[in-house]
Parts: C-alpha cells; sequence; structure tokens
C-alpha cells in the first residue's frame, strides 16, 4: 500500500515535468513573448524592458530559465507576477479558500442530489420520475453554464430581488457568515446544477449494472430487503465508476470553475486564471497550471486507493 | 432445531409414491405466458405437480422448455416486465404463494424456500465476504446476532464441506473455485433450513468430478435437514442419480411423470422415449448412429394447436394434432400427457 503510493507518486513525476514543459512553452511561444504586456505597450521604453527582463531573469539562455522555475516548484518559490512583484503561491493561496468554499459546497449538493436522482431513477426505471431525471439532464448539460448564471441572476438578483448578484460580501458587512451564505446561493445553485445532471446520468448506469447483476437476485432470493440489497449488495458495486468520476472532480475543486465565478463575480482561482489570462500574467498562469496538474495526480491516486478499499479483487501493484 | 420444519426421516429411492401425507409443495396450474406481440409466448402452460417432504423431484427438459421461468415463478422471483405474468396456484405448506404480498413472499424466501442457481460464478456478490453473505439471511429471517449468525455461517460452510470454513467466510469469492462457490451457494440456500431447495441445473457450470461432488452433498444434506428439493437440469443422469420422481417438460409443459425407476424403464411417452434413447450407452455399438428426435421444438409462433410433440411424434395420431392431451393417469404414480402412449 505504502509502496504502491510511492510508486505512484514516482510515476507522476514525469506527468509533471511534462506539464511543466508545455507551461513553460506556452509562455515562450505566446505571441510577444512572455513580456508582450511591455513590448506592445507604446509608452514603455525599448531600455526599460531590457531591465525587466533582466529583473526576471528572461535575459538568459532557456532551459536556465525553465531549470530555475521548475526547481523552485519544490523549494516553494513559484516566481513573482508581473504587476506587483507578488510571490505566485500567495497569490494563489489566497484565492483557494473562497474556490474551496464554493466548489466544496456545490460539490457535495451535487453528489447527494445526482446520486439520489439517479438510484431513484434507476430503481424506478422508465418512470415518469426517470424520464423528467434524464430529460432535466439533458437539458443541464447542454445549455452552457454562463445562460444559467445569467439567468440566475436575472430571475433572482435583478427580478425577484432574493439574493445578491455577485460578490461574496456586501460593502462594509466582509466577514459576517450570514452575508457570505446569502451571496454562496446562486453560485452554488448554479454550478451544482450541472454537476448534478452528470451525477445523476453515472449514477443511473451504474446502478442499473449492477441491479440485473446474478448477485442481486440472490440476494432476493434469500429475502433480503430492497433497501438493504440496495445498500449492502447494490451500493458498494455500483460507487467504483462514481469514485473515479470523484477522482476526476476533486482537482475542481482546487482549480475553481471559470465562467461561474466570473459571472457572479466570485474572487476565486477561476477568476484569477481567467483575469491572469487577460493581464498575460504568465507567472501565475504556469503557477496555476502546476497547481491544478498536482490534484490531477492526487485526486486519482485517492480514487485508486478508494477503490481498491472497496473491491478486494482490485489488487494495488 | 432452527427453520420451520423439523428433519424428516430421509426418503428411501424406492419409497412408495402414493401418500395420504399433505404435500409439502402443490402447483397448480402454473402459466406464465407472455405476450410478444403479435403472439404470447406460453413459456410455461400449466404445470401441476406435487412436491412432499424429503423428496426430490426432478424437472427435465431441453433449453426453452419452461424449467427455469418455472423454478423463478415459483420464487416469484421474475422482474418486471415479466414479475406480473405467472397464474396459478402455488400452495407451500399450504400457503398460496402468488398470492402474497411482495414484502410477506420477502420473508418466507430464504426461510422457507430458496434457490441456487446455475452459476456460481456470479451469483455471489464480489465484494462481500462469503461468510457475511450466508450469515445475511439467518440475521435476516432468524433473528440471529451477527456474531451468532457468523458462527452459524461456518457452521454452515463446516456442513457443505469446505475445509477451513474460519479462513473461507472471511475470503472473498473471487479466490474461489466454481465448486467451492457454488458449495457456498449451497450453504446460503440451506444456512435457514428451508423445507423448500430449488435447484437451477446446480451442477451445469461444472467440472464433471465437482458435479458428482455438489449432488451427493445436496443427497446428504437432504438426509439432513429433511428439505424437498425441485432439481432443475436438461441432465437426465443428474436425475437418475439423484431425483425421486422426474416430470419431463416439453414446450412449457409437462408430458411426463414417474417415479425415477420407472420413467427410465418403461416411459410411456414418446418424448421421453426419444430423450431416454439419445442417451449415448457404453455397451452401445460404437459405430451405429445415435438414435435423436428428428425436427426442433416448436417456437413460439408454430406452436400447434394440439400436442406440441405431434408434429415430432413417431407415434401421432390425427388427433394429437387438434387436441392437445391432459396428463392423465396411467398408473397411481405415472402420469402421462399423450393419446397413444406406449406400453409400459
Amino acid at each position: 500500500m505504502i509502496g504502491f503510493v510511492l510508486r505512484r507518486l514516482l510515476q507522476a513525476v514525469p506527468l509533471l515535468v511534462g506539464v511543466s514543459l508545455i507551461g513553460f512553452g506556452l509562455m515562450h511561444l505566446a505571441p510577444g513573448g512572455p513580456l508582450a504586456i511591455y513590448t506592445l505597450n507604446p509608452t514603455i521604453q525599448v531600455q526599460d524592458i531590457e531591465r525587466i527582463k533582466i529583473i526576471f531573469g528572461l535575459d538568459q539562455p532557456v532551459h536556465v530559465q525553465y531549470v530555475k522555475w521548475a526547481t523552485g516548484i519544490f523549494s516553494g518559490n513559484w516566481g513573482y507576477t508581473f504587476f506587483g512583484g507578488r510571490p505566485v503561491l500567495d497569490v494563489i493561496l489566497e484565492r483557494l479558500p473562497a474556490t474551496l468554499l464554493l466548489m466544496g459546497s456545490a460539490l457535495s449538493v451535487a453528489i447527494v442530489l445526482g446520486l439520489s436522482v439517479g438510484v431513484l431513477g434507476a430503481v424506478k426505471r422508465y418512470s415518469v420520475f426517470d424520464t423528467l431525471a434524464t430529460t432535466g439532464a439533458l437539458f443541464a448539460l447542454s445549455f452552457p453554464t454562463f445562460w444559467f448564471g445569467l439567468m440566475a441572476i436575472f430571475v433572482f438578483a435583478i427580478e425577484l430581488r432574493w439574493l445578491p448578484s455577485g460578490g461574496m460580501w456586501e460593502l462594509g458587512e466582509e466577514g459576517s457568515i450570514l452575508s457570505l451564505l446569502r451571496h454562496l446561493v446562486l453560485p452554488t445553485m448554479v454550478l451544482a446544477l450541472v454537476i448534478t445532471a452528470t451525477w445523476s446520468r453515472y449514477a443511473r448506469s451504474a446502478f442499473l449494472e449492477v441491479m440485473h447483476q446474478d448477485f442481486m437476485r440472490t440476494a432476493r432470493a434469500k429475502g433480503v430487503t430492497p433497501k438493504a440489497r440496495l445498500l449492502r449488495h447494490a451500493f458498494p458495486n455500483a460507487a467504483k465508476p462514481l469514485i473515479a468520476l470523484l477522482g476526476v472532480e476533486l482537482p475542481f475543486l482546487f482549480s475553481g470553475a471559470l465562467v461561474t465565478e466570473t459571472i457572479f463575480g466570485w474572487p476565486g482561482m477561476g477568476r484569477l486564471f481567467v483575469d491572469a489570462l487577460g493581464m498575460k500574467e504568465y507567472p501565475v498562469l504556469m503557477g496555476m497550471m502546476m497547481f491544478t496538474a498536482i490534484f490531477v495526480i492526487l485526486g486519482n491516486l485517492l480514487a485508486d486507493i478508494a477503490i481498491a478499499a472497496i473491491d478486494p479483487r482490485v489488487r494495488l501493484q | 432445531m432452527l427453520g420451520s420444519v423439523t428433519a424428516t426421516a430421509p426418503l428411501p429411492r424406492d419409497a412408495p409414491v402414493l401418500s395420504v401425507e399433505a404435500p409439502l409443495l402443490s402447483v397448480r396450474d402454473l402459466t406464465v405466458h407472455i405476450p410478444v406481440p403479435p403472439h404470447v409466448l406460453r413459456a410455461v402452460d400449466g404445470i401441476t405437480f406435487d412436491l412432499r417432504r424429503g423428496e426430490t423431484l426432478g424437472l427435465v427438459g431441453e433449453s426453452g422448455s419452461g424449467k427455469t421461468l418455472t423454478a423463478l415463478a415459483l420464487m416469484r422471483l421474475l422482474e418486471p416486465p415479466l414479475a406480473d405474468l405467472p397464474r396459478g396456484e402455488v400452495l407451500l405448506e399450504g400457503t398460496d404463494l402468488m398470492r402474497l404480498s411482495e414484502v410477506d413472499m420477502s420473508a418466507l424466501r430464504g426461510r422457507a424456500l430458496s434457490m441456487v442457481f446455475q452459476e456460481p460464478m456470479t451469483s455471489l456478490n464480489p465484494v462481500m465476504t462469503v461468510g457475511r453473505q450466508i450469515a445475511e439471511p439467518v440475521v435476516r429471517h432468524l433473528g440471529l446476532s451477527t456474531r451468532a449468525a457468523a458462527a452459524r455461517a461456518q457452521e454452515m460452510l463446516r456442513l457443505v464441506g469446505i475445509p477451513d470454513p474460519a479462513r473461507v467466510a472471511g475470503a472473498y469469492p473471487h479466490l474461489m473455485s466454481g465448486g467451492m462457490r457454488q458449495r457456498a451457494m449451497i450453504a446460503i440456500a440451506l444456512a435457514c433450513r428451508p423445507s423448500l431447495l430449488i435447484a437451477d441445473e446446480p451442477t451445469t457450470a461444472l467440472d464433471v468430478t465437482v458435479q458428482a461432488q455438489i449432488l451427493d452433498l445436496l443427497a446428504e444434506l437432504q438426509r439432513e435437514m429433511g428439505s424437498a428439493i425441485l432439481l432443475i437440469t436438461h441432465d437426465l443422469a443428474v436425475i437418475a442419480e439423484t431425483a425421486h420422481r422426474v416430470a419431463v417438460m416439453y414446450a412449457g409443459r409437462i408430458v411426463e411423470e414417474a417415479p425415477v425407476g420407472s420413467l427410465f424403464t418403461a416411459p410411456r411417452h414418446p418424448y421421453t422415449r426419444g430423450l431416454l434413447a439419445s442417451i449415448p450407452r457404453i455397451e452401445r455399438n460404437p459405430a451405429a448412429t445415435l438414435p435423436e428426435i428428428p425436427g426442433m421444438v416448436p417456437g413460439p409462433a408454430e406452436r400447434p394447436a394440439g400436442c406440441a410433440f405431434a408434429p415430432r411424434c413417431g407415434r401421432a395420431l390425427p388427433r394429437c394434432a387438434e387436441e392437445a392431451p391432459p396428463l392423465a393417469i396411467l398408473t397411481p404414480a405415472h402420469r402421462a400427457a399423450c393419446w397413444n402412449p406406449a406400453d409400459g
């Protein structure tokens, strides 16, 4: 088990190197190079740009730049932002709580709701409920998130005036839990809608597959009640694809939601990424890429461990 | 003892077939008609038989003759859209199973009647230890504590001839062979000492040597627990070895029913005769072709109005094509559905 984890972490190293190479390469391949924000600005003098280059080490050979940046990641020095010259890791970490809160609440709501809808749809297959749930899920999955976001703002913030349209707090109420919760409702709703739709589809098909297995008939033949059949027999067997899905979704918990955070002015990771993109803030973009990649690897590792814990046939090797 | 039935004395293979004792299981006119537009598939078409305590009735027939569907209908295990199709009467110790609610039926399954399936490889839950799977019905039906049920599970594993039951109880099914799994399935089915065990092709998926072991085990446990067994198989050799009585099914109906001895020595229905003639025998001239029944089992659409076997039958009379023969009593123990039965 410990050997498995160590081996998987070692295997992740080449993956991270690959991601870092791509991230680093993109910055240098982008039109205008890493300092496009300055070189394309006619008010900045050539000698100033040269000075900036030296400050950020961009005058050195590319491979030296890469090694410096890549080794810095391990020692906690993720570079500095172009604007303000702040440490990149600080900028990322200060956005993390907002994203964790939003993604955490959206994922929890969506998983509970999606599982319930999916299981009920599988148990009562082809019922009115199942048909409605299937149609609803397809509806939620085929409309873009920004449309739901704008509609939610239009209905609940503008027309009904029940909830604020964006931000985390009212002005002057920073730190108030109640204000925070009120601001959390709409973005959570919009995000959860799409995730619920995904989860309900996965849960439905996972349970449908399991419920027609021979061992479910055995459980019925020995008199196990429907509830116990569902919880004790179907659930552990259906959980595997769902845990794999959870492992894939874990990185979102940390990387945030681009569209939703932008529409609702939520100061999380998603919006940081969009802002950094607009400002050609390459050190931040590269840092966020690495940050997300780490959680992709961790998410899948955790999912594999969890699946092995449930299913005795899966050996961690 | 545990369970609903006290063990009865073992039934000798040559026991008299007529008895004043009320049968344990009494099936009357069981039908499963499946609408497959534009036809109605008469998969099980009016089956009637009795089963006494401690007795083994072999239900034999080709694939598609309705054996498994009969078993699932008896257990009320058919899933929607077939769940509501079975009609008729299934009296188990006087209770008509067909009239029970699903909740009441579920309380009887695994306790009064249980079932062993054909596929031991897939019939056990892969993520639950074997011990827990055996203990589950014990907790549910007999109200034993988890610990007492676990002990009972180990006792059952020992009873079905598994060495080192303590270790196997904690193991998962994927580590076990097919024969071991089928033993575990039998342990599950008999854990609450049901009065009726339905075994649907319990040995078909197993190696020949293991087949014999499983059949011996069933017979031995029957002697010990006194359960009646409905043994479903397409294999006449299995029947000859294990059953007291045999019912032969053809196209959804029982065409002949007799004690095992007289069925094999003096079959009356032409279909049964054909089946028996087509068994390879060691003393037969190996150069001669094995006799076979001409033609095929009729599909649901082509089933004739009269006897379903008439088109393939060498003894068919004009009447056979028009009128289906009832299961008639030929001797007190021997019944056959034929207008022109062979001599005994």
